[in-house]
């Protein structure tokens, strides 16, 4: 890959504190040549642009990554719009032509339907297992009353440790 | 000399550790408290040896000694000294050593101060802990050693990544590190609690400020990296959802899950072995994060770490430790004994909520994060996981947790009255109902829902307000009545609604930045003035300015309002680091209250024109200044009186650690 995007990603290491040996000139995302003049179908290219991914970059979108394939695509997406596509019939066209990685929010299909079912699965089975404790707790019998015997000797232990 | 110094002392650690993971256990099953006594000595000397380490390449950097290889690709003699210094974490080898430091230096904390922990139960976490610092000795020693020569030295190094010659590089990392590896505390002490069998009321109180202290490195680091990135990356984002933040993310939720059920264990004895798992699952995260971005596993083309061996390494760690302590779960926990009931309305309740959407949330950034690796990894098919899918994940998750914060401090123990608490946070709804009319009315454009997320941030903050007046009864005392309440209050009341205002604030900040930033992109030629805002920013030209090791190109702005009083002077600029012949981009900023003008310069141009890339970021300092409550209550939530001296004086606890494990 050019060096011109690991810019952004050796940031991304950083934050995790882990440092990246990368080269990284200073490249920008969106240039202002690269824009459109009608502020409408910009809107439309640069909220489009957020949701695809800078193939090269890891897990960036072309909308923030300064790698040249990133211009291209952000170049192309513009074309497609200027054309007068619809937002769907750009993703399509740019799905047949890189695939679904390009997509960075995974449409449902058989092979998400764990990533997307994960986290409400687990919340409804947090929930079955709170009512279900809570019921177990409510079952447990009630801590029994000392007797008399067992509170005379507590009041004794007391008084031995210098206690009222 | 002083290398190999250092290397001598990390084998001689590694040594130790060994010995420190072995005896004391041997002692808790003999009954041998010469033995078992080990473990604390061991654990200092371990710490002093490893320091030694550190310190021998801390001077091999600081001196600037090239004939060390790690030295020699990573430092340059003409930084800055704070550079060089911070530069022994800047790369791989550096930060596995600033790992095992802290690591071991916690091991020792807890040798010194912990004279009144019951002998079996510092033994064993002891051990524990040095089972863990061996691994990454061996990890350091076999894969990265960062003590190795070369043969002919060079006389000048090739300089550290100038994305790095940065503050925050001599905050960043360290901070994020003494999270990390603080939950290790908790770890220890959970095994310990396993190998045992037997857990009470004071291993919460034990362990919490350990949990805390962690939780608010955690936190400032999570918050440093996140400012360092929206200054550095020269246009302002602040989160990316990107793999290596969720790896620190990640041990954060279960973390602050953690910080909250272990409070339930300690007041109430109910959650025990959930709290157990959730001290195993925030370390287990911490090193699944390490790993991730350890390994290269994450990013084959330009992984820094590409070296399967150690890929493969720290993979076998990976299973050691956490699949170790998740089969020991397993076995022991059913002996521990649940105790303390509780009605689903009350504090304890709200408690269990809050753990229920942290993990909730924590099992969907982890899902996020490993699903594309382990989908490639089974099919072969391609997918990418980005902003967008936690957007629409995460962010549901926080929506009910945020709005429930405000309840959980006024519910009472045992069984709470949520119509009184309601009652109370009248005040509260009614101004984030205000909050929302004003979003709708003052800002246009933007999401619809988020004037909801400014509603939501000030019903958090205003019902963190309302906790504390009720304590202190402030509407219906006297003043000075009040003040005495509020000096008597416990520090952990306060430290509550110190972090729960943060995340209010936080919240605040991300909502406005996100749905009313305003951007401009645009070429600008010299006495061209762009309007952004309530702002005005000419562009009066480019000029040279020289550095230590690189050369500035600056541009010059001046800023003034919209009604044309000045404001003053941005001097965003393009660094040139000749020694690696790369350029990176210094942003400017301009702070307004909590809200930033922020400036950053593309290429210039042949007619003396620049590209410029200019933000009005609204209320975007809230979201750094809420992470500073967060940690402020974290540090009087520790100053606790109970923290300080609330476990069991030592004369019972020799009581307690002659008693054999009874259940």
């Amino acid at each position: 890959m050019k060096t011109s995007d690991i810019r952004r990603v050796a940031i991304k290491y950083l934050q995790a504190a882990m440092l990246v040996v990368a080269l990284s000139p200073a490249a920008w995302a969106v240039e202002p040549n690269e824009m459109l003049s009608d502020p409408a179908l910009e809107a439309r290219a640069r909220a489009l642009s957020q949701g695809l991914r800078c193939l090269v970059c890891q897990n960036e979108s072309i909308d923030d990554s300064g790698a040249s394939l990133a211009h291209d695509i952000r170049v192309l997406v513009r074309e497609r719009i200027k054309a007068g596509d619809t937002d769907q019939q750009v993703l399509d066209f740019l799905v047949s032509r890189y695939g679904e990685f390009v997509l960075l929010k995974p449409p449902l299909s058989w092979h998400t339907v764990a990533l997307w079912g994960l986290p409400p699965g687990v919340l409804l089975i947090g929930i079955v297992v709170m009512i279900v404790m809570a019921r177990r707790r409510a079952e447990l019998p009630p801590a029994q009353a000392l007797s008399a015997a067992e509170e005379a000797r507590v009041e004794d232990l007391l008084r031995g440790q210098g206690m009222p | 000399m002083i290398p190999e110094l250092g290397h001598y002392a990390l084998i001689l650690a590694l040594g130790l550790a060994l010995i420190q993971g072995t005896m004391p256990i041997v002692g808790t099953r003999s009954n041998d408290v010469a033995l078992m006594s080990m473990a604390a000595p061991a654990a200092l000397a371990q710490f002093f040896f490893v320091a030694m380490a550190f310190g021998a390449l801390a001077y091999c950097y600081v001196t600037s000694d090239f004939s060390v290889v790690n030295v020699y690709e990573n430092s340059n003699s003409q930084m800055p000294l704070i550079y060089r210094f911070a530069s022994v974490w800047g790369n791989h080898e550096g930060s596995m050593m600033l790992w095992v430091s802290i690591l071991t230096f916690f091991g020792a904390l807890v040798a010194l101060f912990g004279t009144n922990l019951p002998l079996v139960l510092k033994a064993n976490a002891l051990a524990v802990q040095a089972w863990i610092a061996a691994a990454f000795h061996l990890f350091i020693l076999i894969t990265s050693n960062p003590f190795l020569r070369i043969a002919d030295a060079p006389l000048e190094g090739q300089d550290l990544n100038p994305i790095l010659q940065d503050p925050g590089l001599a905050f960043h990392p360290p901070m994020l590190y003494l999270g990390y590896v603080g939950f290790s505390i908790a770890f220890s002490f959970a095994i310990a609690a396993l190998i045992e069998g037997r857990i009470d009321a004071a291993w919460a109180r034990w362990v919490r400020p350990w949990v805390l202290g962690a939780w608010m490195c955690l936190t400032l680091g999570i918050a440093g990296g996140s400012y360092w990135a929206y200054y550095e990356l020269g246009w302002g984002g602040f989160w990316f959802w990107d793999p290596v933040e969720n790896a620190s993310l990640m041990p954060w939720l279960a973390g602050t899950a953690l910080l909250h059920s272990a409070v339930v264990m300690e007041k109430r004895g109910a959650l025990k072995v959930w709290t157990i798992l959730l001290a195993i699952l925030a370390f287990s995260l911490s090193l699944i994060g390490t790993f991730l971005v350890r390994s290269g596993v994450l990013t084959s083309v330009h992984a820094f770490a590409t070296d399967p061996a150690r890929g493969v390494f720290i993979l076998a760690i990976l299973i050691i430790f956490i699949g170790g302590a998740l089969a020991l779960f397993a076995w022991r926990a059913p002996l521990l004994r649940q105790g303390g009931l509780f009605s689903p309305i009350s504090r304890e309740g709200a408690l269990v909520f809050n753990n229920l959407f942290l993990t909730t949330a924590c099992a969907t950034v982890l899902v996020g994060t490993l699903y594309p690796l382990a989908l490639q990894a089974l099919t072969g098919d391609k997918i990418s996981v980005g902003p967008p899918f936690f957007d629409a994940t995460f962010g549901p998750l926080f929506i009910p947790l945020t709005l429930a914060m405000p309840f959980g401090p006024l519910l009472g123990w045992k069984r709470g009255d949520i119509l009184g608490a309601a009652q109370r946070l009248l005040v509260a709804a009614i101004l984030a109902g205000l909050g929302i009319v004003a979003a709708f009315a003052l800002e246009h454009g933007g999401p619809v829902l988020a004037p909801f997320g400014v509603g939501i941030a000030v019903f958090v903050m205003i019902g963190a307000v309302i906790d504390i007046a009720e304590r202190t009864m402030i509407m219906r005392v006297p003043f000075h009545a009040a003040l005495q309440r509020a000096l008597g209050l416990p520090r952990s009341a306060w430290g509550t609604a110190f972090a729960h205002f943060g995340i209010g604030m936080t919240l605040l900040g991300i909502v406005s930045v996100t749905a009313w930033g305003v951007e401009r992109i645009v070429e600008v030629k010299p006495g061209e003035t762009l309007e952004i805002s309530h702002y005005r920013a000419t562009f009066n030209g480019l000029f040279q300015r020289p550095g230590p090791n690189y050369r500035d190109v600056v541009g010059l702005f001046t800023i003034h309002r919209a009604s044309g009083e000045y404001l003053g002077n941005m001097e965003p600029s393009r660094r040139t680091f000749p020694s690696r012949d790369e350029v990176t981009t210094e942003a400017a900023l301009m702070t307004r209250g909590f809200s930033q003008l922020y400036l950053s310069l593309g290429d210039p141009g042949k007619d003396g024109s620049v590209a410029v890339r200019l933000y009005y970021k609204p209320h975007v300092l809230m979201i750094w200044f809420g992470a500073g409550f967060m940690f402020i209550g974290g540090a009087l939530s520790l100053s606790d009186r109970r923290l300080r001296v609330g476990a069991p004086r030592p004369a019972k606890v020799k009581l307690a650690a002659a008693a054999q494990p009874a259940e």
